[in-house]
């Protein structure tokens, strides 16, 4: 445990360092403040807009953003210090790779969390002001549930970043794999879901399901289930028929995060060096 | 090579008829090798000929798929304990380390993970000649510098085995020193070493015995003294003012000698070593002689010899060139190891 906390603080000291952290937290802190501020410029106007749909935005951020920045962070947390040749050395260590690849994704998920945490958490003071007091408590739930699963989903595409790092010869091919990843999770899924929806004119009921298998979807349902139903667009038309229940939702995120952390580990400890 | 009859308990490495296939290439073949408590062992031979391959096996960071091996009494595949790994220092050929972080705290966390106190990190160092930049990142470092770091982090835990990868490429020629310094004070210690090296000159002092690999097959093992005993490379001796047939004087006294001519006018001769005292007898006697040198066959020449094609007859014409690089570098890197001498009263007979 002393060994995983050491390696972790090294980690985050490093993600401190590449001003990663700060990077991180600016960033989303920006985006987030922009859309709380002038989420109504979509429709014409401008000033907050409400609760629903700045959620609703800053969800749309999220999925966007946070895995790309994740696998950004992580992509070359193996492959790199394989090429650095730190790998060899320290799997002459006394200790398991398990440990050293728990501990480092430990490290890279506390800058990813804090980041994402701090990003948000300006938003939030932002849409505080603007709400009435008596909204208060659902304004702090909404955002909870926002943060926890920004985290969650940077969590899934870090851990997917380790799994592209065990596997990869190279540096390059780590990031161009990592931005395949980022491409086919975001983009390409949504999109063939929504062709499948187009294109499967009966008994598409177990369509929705399909959802689940993406994690940016499963993050995205979670926020949804958030919002109260009366904001439901067109995404939250195609939601409604799964489950809705937060909790399963969430647990299925952690899912996301332990399934490729696994098979990382998995491949790391069979990774020739 | 009587040392390597010794029995199992003084041996701290083991390898037993030890092959390595990997993906249908054999990176080692029938390696058969036992090295002892506080020896030092050269592991020599170019790219590829299997020093690292060798290295990775005693790590355990590699399985023989022919024959065994054994690391302070352990297979080192299979050593799960930490106390093995605690007793191992290893400097990989190539590590850049972390370069965002200071070389005091990328040694302090490498204890860490070694389990060993971090006071151990400041005296280890100054050791390694690094105590005035400790605290500046390692992106402004040198590579002489972090591989100094390299020394030192294998250093941590007064390990009993030390494997070296090339722990002098890199380095200039004061650095050098100062880790063949240290490599001596570890082996005084006791401490075990196994280094790697394809800088020849430097290594002839510190090690005990030497390993030439080519091609993953031992070539060589032994002793300096007795593996030139063995290869019957030739004593060296260059002189000014010598006359040309010199040669072929000494051959008239029964002396076989080759000679040719060195740079700045001098001849330069080599002898069998079992004729270099009467031969330098011979020599010391003319008159117009300004300078002499005798120098024993380098390793240089050794790994020469070794390397070549066998078959090839020692003592046949093309050695005499390549004695004759392997000794200019031997000369402008190694002064350690000649012996010059003076003509005595300017050469009265």
């Amino acid at each position: 445990m002393r060994l995983l906390l050491t390696i972790a603080h090294k980690e985050f000291r490093d993600g401190l360092r590449h001003r990663w952290v700060l990077g991180i937290a600016v960033l989303l802190g920006v985006l987030a403040l922009g859309i709380a501020a002038f989420g109504a410029a979509a429709s014409g106007g401008t000033g907050f807009t409400g609760l629903s749909t700045t959620l609703i935005s800053l969800s749309t951020l999220s999925m966007l953003l946070i895995p790309l920045i994740a696998l950004m962070l992580a992509y070359d947390a193996i492959v790199g210090e394989d090429e650095g040749g730190t790998l060899l050395l320290l799997a002459t260590y006394p200790m398991s790779r398990r440990t050293w690849l728990l501990g480092k994704f430990m490290g890279h998920a506390w800058v990813l969390g804090l980041a994402t945490l701090c990003g948000f958490a300006v938003a939030g003071v932002v849409i505080a002001f603007a709400t009435p007091e008596a909204a208060l408590a659902e304004v702090a739930a909404g955002l909870t549930t926002l943060i926890v699963s920004s985290v969650l989903l940077g969590w899934s595409f870090l851990a997917l970043a380790y799994w592209i790092s065990a596997r990869a010869g190279s540096k390059q091919a780590a990031a161009s794999q990592a931005l395949i990843t980022w491409f086919v999770f975001v983009l390409v899924l949504d999109l063939a879901l929504l062709a499948l929806l187009v294109g499967v004119r009966q008994g598409g009921a177990w369509l929705p399901w399909l959802m689940l298998a993406n994690p940016a979807e499963c993050f995205r349902l979670l926020v949804l289930s958030a919002v109260e139903p009366h904001q439901a667009s067109a995404i939250t038309a195609l939601a409604s028929a799964t489950p809705r229940s937060s909790l399963l939702l969430a647990l299925l995120q952690v899912v996301w995060v332990l399934l490729p952390l696994g098979l990382a580990i998995r491949r790391f400890e069979h990774r020739a060096l | 090579m009587t040392r390597a009859t010794t029995c199992a308990t003084t041996s701290a490495i083991v390898f037993d008829d030890v092959s390595l296939k990997h993906g249908g290439v054999t990176r080692l073949s029938h390696l058969s090798l036992e090295v002892n408590r506080g020896e030092v062992l050269g592991l020599l031979g170019h790219n590829g000929a299997g020093k690292t391959t060798s290295m990775k096996l005693m790590l355990g960071l590699l399985s023989p798929t022919q024959g065994s091996l054994s690391v302070l009494g352990q297979r080192p595949d299979r050593a799960g304990d930490r106390a093995f790994r605690q007793h191992l220092g290893y400097l990989p050929e190539n590590v850049r380390f972390y370069p965002n972080l200071s070389g005091r705290e990328t040694l302090t966390y490498l204890a860490r993970l070694k389990g060993r106190p971090t006071a151990e990190v400041d005296e280890l160092l100054v050791q390694v000649g690094l105590g005035g930049a400790a605290d500046r990142r390692l992106a402004t470092w040198s590579k002489g510098m972090r591989q100094r770091l390299g020394l030192a982090q294998a250093l941590l835990g007064e390990p009993r085995l030390l494997l070296l990868d090339e722990p002098t490429s890199g380095l200039d020629p004061a650095a050098t020193e100062a880790v063949y310094a240290t490599i001596g004070m570890l082996k005084a210690r006791g401490v075990t070493v196994v280094l790697s090296s394809h800088l020849l000159p430097g290594v002839e002092p510190v090690i005990d015995r030497a390993l030439i690999l080519g091609e993953g097959k031992c070539l060589a093992l032994g002793d300096l003294a007795s593996l030139r005993e063995r290869f019957a490379l030739p004593y060296v001796i260059e002189m000014r003012g010598a006359p040309q047939d010199l040669a072929l004087r000494l051959i008239r006294e029964g002396i076989p000698a080759r000679s040719s001519l060195a740079d700045g006018g001098r001849l330069r001769l080599e002898v069998a070593p079992e004729h270099r005292m009467n031969a330098l007898r011979l020599c010391t006697a003319f008159q117009g002689l300004k300078d002499l040198e005798i120098r024993p066959p380098s390793l240089e020449a050794l790994y020469r010899r070794v390397q070549a094609p066998s078959g090839r007859d020692p003592g046949n014409g093309n050695e005499g060139s390549s004695e004759s690089d392997a000794s200019d570098r031997y000369q402008v890197i190694d002064e350690s190891d000649h012996t010059t001498v003076s003509p005595s009263a300017e050469d009265t007979p």
